[in-house]
């Protein structure tokens, strides 16, 4: 058996925190083989991201290591600065999770690249100008950026999200290191663009030889990439065994759970499509939200010609990659963002054009779920205090005691227990915050909810309970839905039609089931067969067909 | 005012417990000296051997440029007034100085910053030049002009504390204006107040209950920094001769000014101790402000050594 790349034997890592000692890897054994590509899978906070980072080096001041990292035969954890320094990026490179942040605004790609290869010339010896730019350009073509001789000095700012993430690939392949470290490489891109970005990744297996280790929540990339699996939580590697294996029959509990909580399209029965007879809740014609643009120039139109109606008590879903409009036209029904031309009736009420005071009357009325559970609650405010305040600001309850009975039972109705009326939202979890925003969301019993994104924050199988949980409520209270998404497998669970979003336009609709199996425009074709299925065998045929 | 001062006295202590090593030791040291000037200040009526502006017992006059003695502990001024008595009461004219200095321009500040941060629009354009303004102006010279706006220059106790603080708080209402205006920004953008937009709370409730809330994290320290300025102010205004009557109140700047000619006389004990007080109560505040603003900023915060052995205490939030 060849000698592993990668060898981490009894990895333990402490942080040093307010509250003591925090132990956030416990003890992990791992080994990558060469030319393998091995994917580590778990729940944020489960130390997967530190075992990446420890390999390098690349934590922060308060952390603690244990144990021995073997990177071809040498311990990283023994090495002096120096001596790490010449390992960084030689032996193993990193690749980040959000390349508009990984790479520097203020330099051309082509010397970010070029600067690896300076870092890396031994001392003594002349650093060759043309030789690193021939260098640059040919890496740059490698990993698909057409035009590299040209593009090798174009600023970050002028590549999309997807090619910057290709260049933050090239400057981790440049000095051709046998180990890649991947933290999340795709979580950031549309799946249209992830699809590229781990067909690349094969490659640099494929064609250079490196072995790749990469971190990922999600386990459709697992099944698409990785040819074995490492499965952490709580700090503790609990599994690891070849993908099919892991996949067709996984031995701990946690990874079944973990298999049965990722959401798969066809996998509930599908939504009954809400009768023609239903009155409509909501209506839109022609609708257009243009963002004014700067100084004269022509203004962005996020939402272009847009119709659809969703009738009381109906869930419609609405997809679409980021830039698609889909945020814009949620926040358009609330008066968060200005509509400015064709027509949109929310409730009876018009809001194209509308003043403040429109939506003061319906605010009653609706409900907002927002993406991210962290921000979306005043940090200041106990989590009692913020579900009571449209009470209060409605004249409801006249002190957040008052409306103690009432937030109580919102509460139990998101199964939350009643304690958490007095704690504050930095005290839950992702997932708890988010059942309360929820309660909140449905504290005036609303006709409409607008959800955007509710669950892209949360974690598989968290996320799979605040969904049930939605649908539960959803039947109970009977409002109608926008639901925002862009995971087509959750929007087949919740919502009985879907519209299909793309560069403002509607591209498709109808009732979900048909158009995610049955996808009729070429975008919406792109969009399902992008979406990897968490099934490798699934996974890999159809990739060989397309 | 309340809500500030529970914002600033439960910072410091969950701060001072929070602390260890270097970033403790000034802080301790900062809030000890501090809490010393805040003393002297109270207790002056009670501790002072003699009035701020006594000049004889009886019929017998104390003396001039007496050096320190039984009677006269650190001695007594060219004027032949007690030194130690000057240097205590002092402290209460620099502490009420302080009160209304801080107080005047927090309010001020504070709310120009949420309206002008919050609403936006040429309002904000046109506060933020003001302010810019006021900051490119010296801001002795403008405190110079404000003293003699108010009160011609010199004048008794209570009106020479207001004028002088008037003037401090002109000057210090561009730094709240500022520092809330910003968070203000910051705030304004953040889910939680789309979250009370969509809900449908008015602006002033939304400006107070979420902005203002979120908005004062930096205040304590802008509070600390700006008395010990306050005090530079008021001495720098005393030793120009725009203070406080010596009569009618005692003021360190006033004496140092006072003990400039003894110095080249050897006669050291008028302005060495004035001067000392100066240092010290500015030396204390600033500590406290500093270490404050090191020990909020967690990347700054320094931490024991994390311990692999030791049992874990924050156990991972279960998920929902």
């Amino acid at each position: 058996m060849p000698k592993p790349v990668l060898d981490i034997q009894n990895l333990q890592v402490a942080f040093a925190t307010d509250k003591g000692t925090v132990n956030a890897v416990k003890g992990v054994n791992l080994q990558v083989q060469p030319g393998e590509i091995l994917a580590v899978v778990g729940e944020s906070g489960s130390g997967k991201s530190v075992t990446a980072r420890s390999v390098l080096e690349l934590l922060p001041e308060t952390a603690v290591t244990k144990g021995a990292i073997y990177l071809n035969g040498t311990d990283v954890l023994t090495m002096t600065p120096e001596q790490l320094r010449t390992v960084r990026g030689k032996d193993a490179a990193m690749v980040f999770q959000e390349p508009s942040t990984a790479l520097n605004p203020v330099y051309t790609v082509g010397w970010q690249i070029i600067e690896g290869l300076r870092a890396h010339t031994p001392k003594g010896e002349k650093f060759d100008k043309a030789a690193a730019r021939m260098r640059a350009i040919e890496i740059l073509g490698q990993v698909g950026i057409p035009n590299p001789e040209e593009r090798v000095d174009y600023f970050p700012h002028q590549f999309s999200g997807g090619q910057k993430q290709r260049v933050v690939i090239a400057c981790a392949l440049v000095l051709e290191p046998k180990l890649i470290l991947a933290d999340e490489p795709t979580t950031a891109l549309d799946v249209t663009v992830q699809a590229e970005i781990l067909d690349l990744l094969r490659a640099c297996r494929d064609n250079l030889g490196a072995s790749v280790l990469i971190i990922t929540h999600n386990m459709g990339v697992v099944a698409d990439l990785a040819d074995r699996v490492a499965v952490m939580y709580q700090g503790q590697l609990i599994e690891e065994a070849p993908v099919v294996e892991l996949f067709s029959q996984p031995r701990e509990d946690y990874t079944k759970r973990l298999l049965a909580a990722v959401p798969r399209i066809g996998q509930r029965p599908t939504n009954p499509v809400v009768a023609a007879s239903v009155p409509v809740a909501v209506s839109a014609q022609g609708l257009e939200v243009t963002y004014p643009g700067r100084f004269g120039a022509s203004g962005h139109r996020a939402v272009d010609g847009v119709s659809f109606e969703i009738r009381e008590g109906e869930v419609l879903g609405l997809v679409g990659e980021s830039g698609s409009g889909k945020t814009t036209i949620g926040r358009a029904m609330v008066g968060l963002a200005r509509a400015t031309g064709g027509s949109l009736s929310v409730l009876g009420v018009s809001a194209v054009r509308a003043k403040a005071k429109a939506f003061k009357s319906i605010a009653r009325e609706v409900g907002f779920v927002f993406q991210d559970p962290a921000s979306s609650f005043n940090p200041q405010l106990s989590i009692g205090a913020a579900i009571a305040e449209p009470m209060l600001v409605h004249g409801i309850a006249k002190s957040v005691e008052a409306a103690r009975p009432a937030v109580e039972k919102l509460l139990s109705d998101v199964q939350l227990p009643i304690e958490y009326f007095d704690r504050f939202p930095h005290e839950l979890s992702g997932g708890q915050r988010q059942r309360a925003s929820l309660a909140r969301a449905l504290a005036l019993r609303p006709k409409l909810v607008i959800a955007d994104e509710p669950t892209s924050a949360l974690d598989v199988s968290v996320q799979a309970r605040v969904l049930e949980l939605f649908a539960e409520l959803q039947k109970e209270y009977g409002f109608a839905c926008l639901f925002i998404t862009h995971d087509l497998a959750v929007v087949d669970q919740v919502a009985s039609r879907v519209m299909v979003m793309h560069r403002g336009k509607i591209v498709e609709h109808g009732p979900t089931r048909d158009v995610l199996t049955a996808p009729k425009d070429d975008y919406t074709k792109r969009l399902v067969s992008s979406s990897p299925i968490a099934d490798p065998v699934a996974q890999r045929s159809r990739r060989k067909s397309s | 005012m309340r809500a500030l001062t529970k914002v600033f006295s439960s910072g410091i202590f969950a701060a001072a417990r929070g602390s260890r090593g270097v970033q403790r030791g000034m802080l301790v040291t900062g809030l000890i000296l501090t809490a010393f000037f805040v003393l002297m200040a109270l207790l002056a009526p009670l501790i002072a051997p003699y009035g701020f502006a006594q000049l004889q017992i009886g019929k017998t006059y104390f003396g001039s440029q007496q050096p320190p003695s039984a009677k006269h502990l650190l001695g007594t001024t060219v004027g032949g007034m007690d030194v130690l008595s000057r240097v205590l009461w002092g402290s209460q004219t620099a502490l009420l100085v302080i009160i209304f200095a801080v107080a005047m321009s927090i309010f001020a500040g504070v709310i120009l910053g949420l309206v002008s941060g919050y609403f936006g629009g040429w309002l904000d354009r046109v506060l933020v030049v003001v302010a810019d303004a006021v900051f490119a102006f010296p801001s002795l010279l403008l405190a110079i002009a404000m003293s003699i706006v108010i009160s011609g220059g010199r004048s008794g106790l209570f009106s020479g504390i207001l004028a002088t603080s008037a003037s401090i708080t002109a000057v210090y209402i561009p730094q709240y204006f500022r520092v809330i205006r910003a968070e203000a920004l910051r705030c304004k953008t953040e889910a939680f107040v789309e979250s009370a937009r969509v809900i449908g709370a008015s602006h002033v409730r939304i400006m107070f209950q979420h902005i203002y809330k979120n908005s004062t994290r930096t205040l304590p320290l802008i509070m600390t920094l700006n008395a010990s300025e306050a005090i530079l102010t008021l001495a720098g205004l005393g030793f120009l001769g725009f203070g406080i009557d010596p009569t009618m109140g005692a003021e360190w700047g006033y004496d140092l000014n006072r003990s400039v000619a003894d110095v080249s006389a050897g006669i050291w004990w008028t302005s060495v101790f004035p001067g000392l007080a100066i240092v010290l109560v500015v030396l204390g505040i600033t500590l406290v402000g500093e270490s404050l603003n090191d020990l909020a900023d967690p990347r700054l915060r320094s931490r024991g050594a994390a311990n692999l052995d030791e049992q874990e205490i924050a156990e991972v939030v279960p998920n929902a």
